[in-house]
């Protein structure tokens, strides 16, 4: 483990955190300061992440600035944070994130600023922390503590049916939460080794199958109803089109990756088998997933939803390239996690900044906007072309690889999924027609004004990451490479292993050691 | 070679700059930056044409790696460009033609409030071909590939404040993309098979192979399918002749020149693969033929001057599909090149008549234009004659070979269809000239005082391409006509791996008496319905609409293109968005909402009846609690 003793991962998990305490004792009526101080707080922790980037080291598979220190010693939970090549670009992107949400809150955000920078700050504390905790038990509470602010934004700032959705919302991962609560436990009992240590726990324990089975289900539950797979998919557009902008930029950017990274992170180390097994039922979800949500945003009237839907299609190509278990897929995913945060935050971005001026998202009552506002048309387009995958942005190099990777997994599965490639231009382009262009008839949107600096200066950032990732994607595919490599590796080797033990048991040899069976494997 | 990428990087600084400062600098920067970095391009071009003729007497090819674009497990690939034989046609092509219909768009699209919003585009289009043309590997070519489909998408729809524009350019796209969506599936199916996607490697591994291995007959399918999308072929031509909403030198130029050629471009550079698989090679040149007599079928009765020009693009890049598809791959790259002047001319020159005539685009409304225009009369009379393919115009030479190759390499029936097609070629050519130019005037009489030719900028565009509609062939001039095919020459090195297998299947008892033969019954063909036409078009106008209503019924169906749009519509789109609908208010809504909604209902209600229990009445508890008691007992003993 290479940078020990640096504490650089928890000062990105508690700039935000120390950042809120202090906002508690500014006045509230300090507006203008407040939201000055929470971008320079976001920004500070974005410029600490970026020193972490440059410091990694892409040459090493395993934990580097690593944290571990004993909590509850009896119980044998850590405060243990650690970084791979597989949760430092999500770091990156949530941290990149925060300064933009909070500048996009300038109009949005008017009634109880204070508290809402609050939430957020909040909010961005625990995604880190859920991307960074490498101990179960603080993992969970991580996982669950990021729950209460986001119910918080989305119910007091969000929309009229706002209640309704932050409730949806809620039991939803409440309910995956807690079933995750419980497979921890399982797995700590039935681990017994008096840790929560997640790479111990991998490294030590080999599951039988029929319990790598239900904890699959119990983990693999609680991560499906994040991503969201299909079929629990159905709160993800209500708490997207009930939340304001900032709560439906974080949530589809950042909060949505929880699942999928929770599936790379616990479900294919620690079951492998049972991710296996599961690889056929999970990529049909995907399946139906990418063209169900394309074919379901197509027909959306609203804006917002339209967008929510489309992240149901996205995520499901993430999800087919993790269960590819192939190098080229699961890093084409990781890649398009970040794709996807990008673009889709982006969207969501330019539908608030719509929604700011006219009060409405209904497509029908726009139409003709490119020459009234061709900055807004112009940023708007290169937005759409990076969340349809057009090779030369983001969006290509990522889905390529997914599909690559499954086609050399599946091949029936890659082509599946290439179809929701034509119908992603279909309902994306279909969408930009509708609002940009034809004649500018509504009287309404002759008043309209393009962009302000600000929000040029939100877009600027987003377009050059479109580009940057679309042409030079090396520079960050390179930091995940020795990870993933060492992840699917790890799976393979145990997958292989509890085949064994289970062979074995079949004949009734109980006892066994594990030099035999490591012997066994390398003949 | 390692300035390789100086060819097409002034047109992407051409895209910045127009697209950031264009609008602020006004049309005057733009004239000269548009133009002018393709202009810029295209002299560089010649520069690297004139050091691969006489640097590289061997012919080897020049590839420049650029940077490792994307690598991940086994994939690793690199951006590169390659320069040879073949790419350079295309080059100068791209970059010539480009350069002069740059030039015209400076006069046709004068005043235009997007005007540096169109040289953008423009520059990145012809940005996105030279790395389609010049891309050493599938994966960067699909780049160049879909890039040009997006720009072809933006100009399609430039006027986007009509919604039918809007609409085309949508359609195109996607259309497109269905393409695309096969030949992704291919790049999968050559990754899965040569673990590379670089040219190089893969065809070195492909040669070795078996001729018919039935992944290279997949993988060559699958590319095709890429082809028939970009090419405009059946079935997925329908975008094409909706893409004449867009301006005329788009059509010229991406519709008609160059980008719709792409596909045969790109068999040609693969046809090592190509040659392995005679199954796709048949399908190549059957799918060409019968686009190329389908749509030329279409287009003897249209009366939108561009749509017949469309329907003409299609079925001229049919022909290319079966030159290439019989493995006259010379052939089609020849014909690709005239095609590029006489078919951008035909276009530029349509434009011309459509500026005089301030936008009119049906040809019921023109007629004796001769005389208002008569520049852009006699520059597309060279385009018509050489389209039509009249002896010592460029068409000829290059059709004429075609139809050979497909008589002597495929099969006689191959070349009954393409003299019937050249015959209908003739038909609807003859009749839009003589419907434009020739006969009395069909306009309303106050548009007769605009009338005017076009300006220098436009007309001098004219006769460069007329020059080379009328002199172009001069470089491919067959053995047989006395030439010496200069051009095939040229090609020889690109293809010298593979003459032994692209040779073997040309049938050597077909005689030069035979191949004569051949050529005159296709100039006799040519010159009859010539006759006719002159003889329905300016001496008798009623013997058109007497048979029009004779054979009422053939007319409409190819007045109505064969009803291929709605079939398309009732049948694929309309049923798509309804079962859409459908998941969305009764899946998503109704059943997985209800579900939750439901289980929520129930613990609610649940919880409302349970609630009635707690009274507060501590008699009822006692009553409960004693009543409890007794059914347990009671259980207990009379079980």
């Amino acid at each position: 483990m290479v940078n020990q003793g640096s504490n650089i991962l928890s000062y990105i998990i508690f700039i935000p955190f120390i950042g809120m305490i202090i906002l508690t004792f500014i006045r509230r009526e300090n507006v203008k300061f407040i939201r000055i101080y929470t971008l320079l707080v976001t920004i500070i922790d974005f410029i600490i992440s970026v020193v972490l980037f440059i410091k990694f080291d892409p040459d090493i598979a395993g934990m580097q600035f690593v944290v571990k220190k004993e909590w509850i010693k009896s119980l044998g939970i850590s405060y243990y944070l650690g970084v791979d090549g597989i949760n430092l670009l999500l770091v990156m992107l949530t941290t990149f994130f925060g300064p933009i949400v909070i500048l996009s809150t300038r109009n949005a955000i008017n009634k109880e600023v204070k508290k809402f920078m609050i939430f957020y700050l909040m909010l961005q504390t625990g995604i880190l922390g859920v991307f960074l905790s490498l101990d179960l038990i603080l993992f969970y509470i991580f996982w669950e503590a990021m729950l209460v602010p986001m119910y918080f934004i989305i119910g007091v700032w969000g929309g009229p049916q706002r209640v309704y959705a932050a409730v949806k919302f809620f039991l939803f991962t409440m309910f995956g939460g807690v079933l995750m609560l419980i497979g921890i436990l399982v797995l700590y009992f039935k681990a017994g080794l008096n840790s929560f240590d997640l790479v111990e726990i991998i490294k030590e324990i080999d599951l039988p199958l029929n319990y790598q089975m239900w904890l699959f289900l119990a983990f693999g539950i609680a991560f499906a109803i994040k991503v969201p797979l299909f079929p629990f998919h159905t709160w993800l557009p209500d708490a997207h089109v009930e939340a304001p902008t900032a709560g439906s930029v974080i949530l589809a950017a950042v909060l949505l990756k929880m699942g999928t990274y929770g599936f790379l992170r616990f479900c294919l180390p620690l079951f492998p088998n049972a991710s296996e097994q599961f690889f056929p039922f999970i990529s049909v979800l995907a399946l139906i997933g990418i063209i169900y949500g394309a074919m379901v945003s197509m027909v959306q009237p609203d804006l917002k939803k339209l967008v929510a839907y489309s992240s149901v299609s996205h995520l499901g190509f993430v999800m087919l390239g993790i269960f590819s278990f192939t190098q080229e897929g699961v890093q084409g995913s990781i890649i398009q996690m970040v794709n996807h945060g990008i673009s889709t935050g982006a969207l969501f971005l330019i539908v608030g900044m719509i929604y700011e001026r006219r009060h409405t998202r209904l497509i029908k009552n726009f139409g003709g906007l490119a020459s009234q506002i061709p900055v807004f048309s112009a940023f708007f387009m290169i937005v759409v072309l990076s969340s349809l995958g057009l090779p030369g942005t983001n969006g290509f190099v990522g889905e390529f690889l997914i599909l690559l990777g499954t086609f050399l997994r599946n091949k029936a599965f890659a082509i599946f999924g290439a179809v929701g490639i034509i119908l992603t231009a279909v309902y994306l382009l279909w969408m930009y027609q509708r609002v940009i262009f034809g004649k500018l008839k509504d009287e309404k949107n002759k008043l309209l004004k393009d962009l302000n600096l600000r929000e040029v200066t939100i877009l600027v950032p987003i377009v050059v990451l479109i580009l940057w990732i679309g042409v030079y994607p090396l520079t960050f595919m390179t930091k995940t490479e020795k990870s993933v490599e060492y992840l699917l590796e790890v799976r393979k080797l145990k997958s292989e292993r509890t085949f064994f033990v289970n062979e074995i048991d079949e004949y009734k040899i109980e006892i066994l050691d594990e030099q035999v069976l490591s012997q066994k494997i390398n003949d | 070679m390692t300035y390789l990428w100086l060819i097409p990087v002034f047109t992407l600084i051409g895209v910045v700059l127009n697209g950031l400062l264009g609008k602020k600098f006004g049309d005057k920067f733009v004239s000269w930056v548009g133009p002018g970095a393709v202009g810029l391009s295209f002299l560089i071009s010649c520069i690297f044409l004139f050091k691969l003729v006489f640097d590289s007497p061997t012919g080897d090819s020049y590839i420049q790696k650029l940077f490792v674009w994307i690598a991940a497990g086994n994939l690793v690939v690199e951006a590169g460009l390659i320069l040879d034989h073949l790419s350079v046609v295309m080059i100068m092509v791209v970059t010539g033609v480009g350069f002069v219909i740059h030039v015209y768009s400076v006069g046709y699209m004068h005043k235009d409030p997007g005007y540096a919003r169109y040289f953008t585009y423009l520059n990145l289009f012809i940005f996105s071909m030279l790395i389609l043309v010049m891309a050493d590997s599938f994966l960067l070519m699909f780049v160049g590939w879909e890039g040009v489909g997006l720009c072809s998408y933006l100009l399609i729809g430039f006027w986007y404040e009509d919604k039918k524009n809007a609409d085309a350019g949508k359609k195109a796209f996607i259309v497109n993309r269905i393409g695309d969506f096969g030949f992704l599936i291919g790049l999968f199916f050559i990754f899965i098979e040569f673990a590379s996607l670089d040219f190089e490697s893969v065809f070195s591994m492909a040669s070795s192979r078996q001729i018919g291995d039935p992944v290279i007959v997949a993988i060559t399918l699958l590319l095709f399918i890429g082809a028939v999308g970009k090419s405009a072929q059946i079935p997925l031509y329908v975008w094409l002749p909706d893409a004449m909403q867009g301006p005329t030198p788009v059509s010229a130029l991406i519709h008609a020149a160059t980008m719709v050629t792409a596909g045969v471009y790109m068999i040609v550079r693969c046809h090592v693969l190509y040659l392995l698989a005679p199954l796709t090679m048949s399908i190549v040149a059957v799918v060409g033929v019968v686009t190329a007599v389908y749509s030329a079928s279409i287009g003897t009765v249209q009366n939108d001057i561009k749509r017949v020009l469309a329907y003409s693009t299609i079925s001229q890049i049919g022909y290319m599909f079966l030159a290439v598809g019989v493995g006259a791959f010379t052939a089609g790259m020849f014909h690709l090149m005239t095609h590029a002047f006489f078919k951008g001319l035909l276009f530029l020159g349509a434009g011309s008549v459509i500026h005089s005539l301030s936008g009119e685009m049906d040809m019921r409304f023109m007629g004796g234009l001769k005389k208002y225009i008569p520049i852009t009369f006699w520059t597309f009379l060279i385009a018509v004659l050489a389209i039509t393919g009249i002896p010592g115009f460029s068409g000829f030479f290059s059709k004429d070979e075609i139809l050979w190759n497909a008589f002597d390499k495929g099969n006689p029936i191959l070349w009954v269809i393409g003299v019937f097609t050249a015959g209908l070629t003739a038909f609807y050519m003859f009749r839009l000239f003589y419907l434009t130019f020739l006969g009395e005037s069909r306009f309303q009489s106050e548009k007769e005082l605009h009338i005017h030719e076009s300006p220098k900028i436009m007309t001098i565009p004219l006769i460069i391409l007329g020059f080379f509609s009328l002199f172009g062939g001069y470089i491919g001039v067959s053995h047989s006509l006395g030439g010496e095919n200069h051009f095939k020459k040229f090609m020889e090195p690109v293809f010298r791996n593979s003459e032994i297998i692209a040779n073997s299947t040309s049938n050597a008892e077909n005689s030069l008496g035979l191949e004569y033969l051949l050529m005159i019954i296709s100039i006799i063909i040519v010159l009859i319905v010539l006759i006719i036409v002159h003889q329905i078009y300016l001496k008798r106008p009623d013997i058109a609409s007497t048979l029009a209503k004779r054979f009422s019924l053939a007319y409409r169906v190819l007045l109505n293109k064969y009803y291929i749009d709605e079939i398309y519509h009732t049948f694929i789109v309309n049923p798509f968005i309804k079962i859409s609908d459908i998941f969305w208010k009764i899946f998503d809504v109704k059943i997985v909402d209800g579900a939750v909604n439901g289980t929520a209902n129930v613990i609610q209600s649940a919880g409302d009846k349970l609630r009635k229990v707690q009274t507060g009445y501590v008699q009822e508890y006692a009553l409960s609690l004693i009543l409890g008691a007794v059914i347990i007992i009671g259980y207990f003993i009379f079980r």
